[in-house]
């Protein structure tokens, strides 16, 4: 009676997965989506807690609830104090978490057919459950230590790809070396050494396969590990012919994946590309003789003056201004400018920020309306009325080697076409290259000046300026 | 030849179960905005918490005794919820900023 009410409950809490997951898709339902998705969880939890007719010792209960009330509270503190620049990383942090968690499960399930090995003296499991068990340990393992890795390069301890010469071939052997054991396990193992060993593997493949590829492409490799960690639910769904495991991991498993490859095209590059092309790497001496050439600069009294007497300014933002905090200063200059008659308006290119919609988020944060934020398709014949677009923070979005050098690593990525209005302003902190490491011929077209500073200071500067005008 | 036929006969629904469930994925996420990509990646990832479930019937089953057994699904069971209260916190935040913008 009370497992049937359980399966009950997965079969609600799975519909409110797919209701939830579809109601994200539109900005006016995403938020009651996601709720819905969670209240179904919730019931899901509580349901597999407590409507079962086992016997539980109350020290397991015990131990479980505190195991619950741990994470929920670190999770929710987390997730409550983290900054907004800062969530693409906690993501793929909570992602590894995860697929540690399905990996644990795995390890666990193989341990118990070890002991009941040594104690009974036979198997009971079939290879497809073993199989089962492996698939589950390998790719949760993966995505766990791939995540960590990809949470590292976004924090910026792990800053610069890593490649060992021929790390496409490496990576190709340790896949295929823990498949094939993988599947040897699955046939039959008597202890848990090579279990662990397997397990071992799996971690070194997750941080090998994420640690050649360049910080740019981060997004669309946490998307994919997000996917993977699906597929891990999804083989304890199998496990355990828990059938909600199994909907919401396939779902994620599924949605996961078409959601990289849309992420992909955003950025005009293929999956295949980001993970077995070396971005950056092919970065060749060829471009370094049309980017040399002298930056002009510019003060913020000069241009102050310039905007304040211009028709119509567009912002360029990117991620340098999320890293300075400077999305409320913007918006105030955005303010002053309105209220002297001056066009304000923001481009935002589908991978400003560090993934797609990042930046949306933080400028709605603080409070930039809506109707402001104008997608790359739409702005891009817009700069040619322009008279003055203003960079903060942003460098390969803007890069024209994307459209003219087909040399460039990020050749063929659709770029916003700033070099056609009046006046260019680039404020970066240096002539640092940008995140994909890669020189930018716009800082020497002589339409464009520097404005060198951080951003934050530079733009309450700037609107101080402003304001004495 | 046969075993996959077997195969097949016997996990019928289950295969069907499979098979409709990838192709519901890919069609909710079919025409989304650009905007919505990492609330909605974000979303999908508290979701695969669902693995939870697994890590607290694991538990649930456990020997009071099997110590490392335990161990290891007391860590499951934090890292799942971790995944879960977390994900949904950070989605939620997300997508309160869309919110306020609509008034």
């Amino acid at each position: 009676m009370l497992e049937g009410i359980l399966q009950l409950v997965y079969l609600f809490a799975s519909i409110t997965f797919i209701v939830g997951l579809k109601m994200m898709g539109n900005p006016k339902t995403a938020r009651n989506g996601n709720l819905f998705a969670a209240a179904g969880m919730t019931l899901a939890i509580v349901g597999t807690l407590f409507m079962h007719e086992m016997e539980v010792k109350p020290i397991v209960y015990g131990l479980i609830l505190i195991a619950i009330l741990i994470g929920t509270i670190a999770g929710w503190l987390t997730a409550k104090k983290v900054q907004m620049t800062k969530m693409p990383e906690l993501v793929s942090l909570f992602n590894g978490m995860g697929g540690a968690c399905a990996a644990l499960i795995s390890l666990i399930e193989a341990k118990e057919l070890v002991h009941f090995y040594q104690t009974e003296g036979f198997i009971t499991a079939n290879v497809g459950f073993m199989a089962t068990i492996f698939a589950g340990l390998v790719i949760g393992s993966v995505s766990f230590s791939g995540s960590i890795v990809a949470f590292l390069k976004l924090n910026g301890s792990l800053s610069k790809p890593i490649r060992l010469p021929a790390y496409n071939y490496i990576n190709l052997v340790i896949l295929i070396v823990t498949v094939v054991f993988a599947g040897y396990l699955s046939i039959g193992f008597e202890t848990m050494l090579p279990v662990y060993l397997l397990l071992l593997l799996a971690l070194i493949y997750g941080v090998f396969f994420v640690i050649p590829i360049g910080g740019a492409d981060m997004p669309v490799v946490i998307s994919l590990l997000n996917s993977f960690t699906g597929l891990a639910a999804a083989f304890g769904g199998f496990l355990y012919d828990n059938k909600v495991m199994l909907t919401g991991g396939i779902l994620v498993g599924s949605a996961g994946t078409l959601l990289t490859i849309v992420m992909c095209k955003a950025m005009n590059r293929s999956l295949t590309s980001v993970i077995f092309g070396a971005f950056g790497a092919s970065t060749s001496a060829v471009a370094a003789d049309e980017t040399t050439g002298s930056v002009k600069d510019i003060g913020i009294s000069d241009l102050a003056i310039l905007m304040n007497y211009s028709k119509k300014v567009i912002i360029v933002p990117g991620y340098g201004l999320a890293v300075a905090q400077a999305q409320h200063a913007i918006h105030e200059m955005e303010l002053l400018l309105e209220s002297r008659g001056v066009e304000v308006k923001y481009a935002i290119h589908p991978v400003a920020g560090r993934m797609p919609g990042h930046m949306n988020v933080l400028l709605a944060e603080s409070n930039v309306s809506y109707d402001k934020l104008v997608e790359m398709e739409d702005v891009n014949p817009e700069f040619a009325t322009t008279d003055v677009v203003l960079i903060v923070g942003a460098n390969d979005v803007v890069n024209p080697a994307a459209k003219n050098d087909p040399s460039s690593p990020i050749y063929g990525m659709p770029i916003l076409d700033v070099e056609s209005a009046q006046h260019i302003i680039v404020n970066k902190r240096s002539m640092n290259a940008g995140y994909a490491g890669i020189d930018n011929p716009l800082f020497y077209d002589p339409k464009t000046s520097m404005l060198f500073g951080d951003a934050k200071s530079v733009l309450n500067n700037l609107v101080n300026e402003l304001k004495s005008i | 030849m046969n075993d996959l036929i077997d195969f097949f006969v016997q996990n019928q629904a289950m295969v069907y179960f499979v098979i409709l469930s990838i192709f519901v994925g890919v069609e909710i996420i079919g025409s989304v905005p650009t905007v919505l990509h990492t609330p909605l990646m974000s979303g999908a990832n508290a979701i695969h918490g669902v693995v939870i479930v697994g890590a607290i019937y694991v538990m649930l089953r456990m020997d009071p005794t099997d110590w490392l057994g335990l161990i290891l699904g007391f860590l499951a069971v934090i890292l799942g919820t971790l995944n879960v209260v977390g994900g949904f916190v950070v989605t939620d935040r997300m997508l309160d900023m869309f919110k306020q913008k609509k008034k």
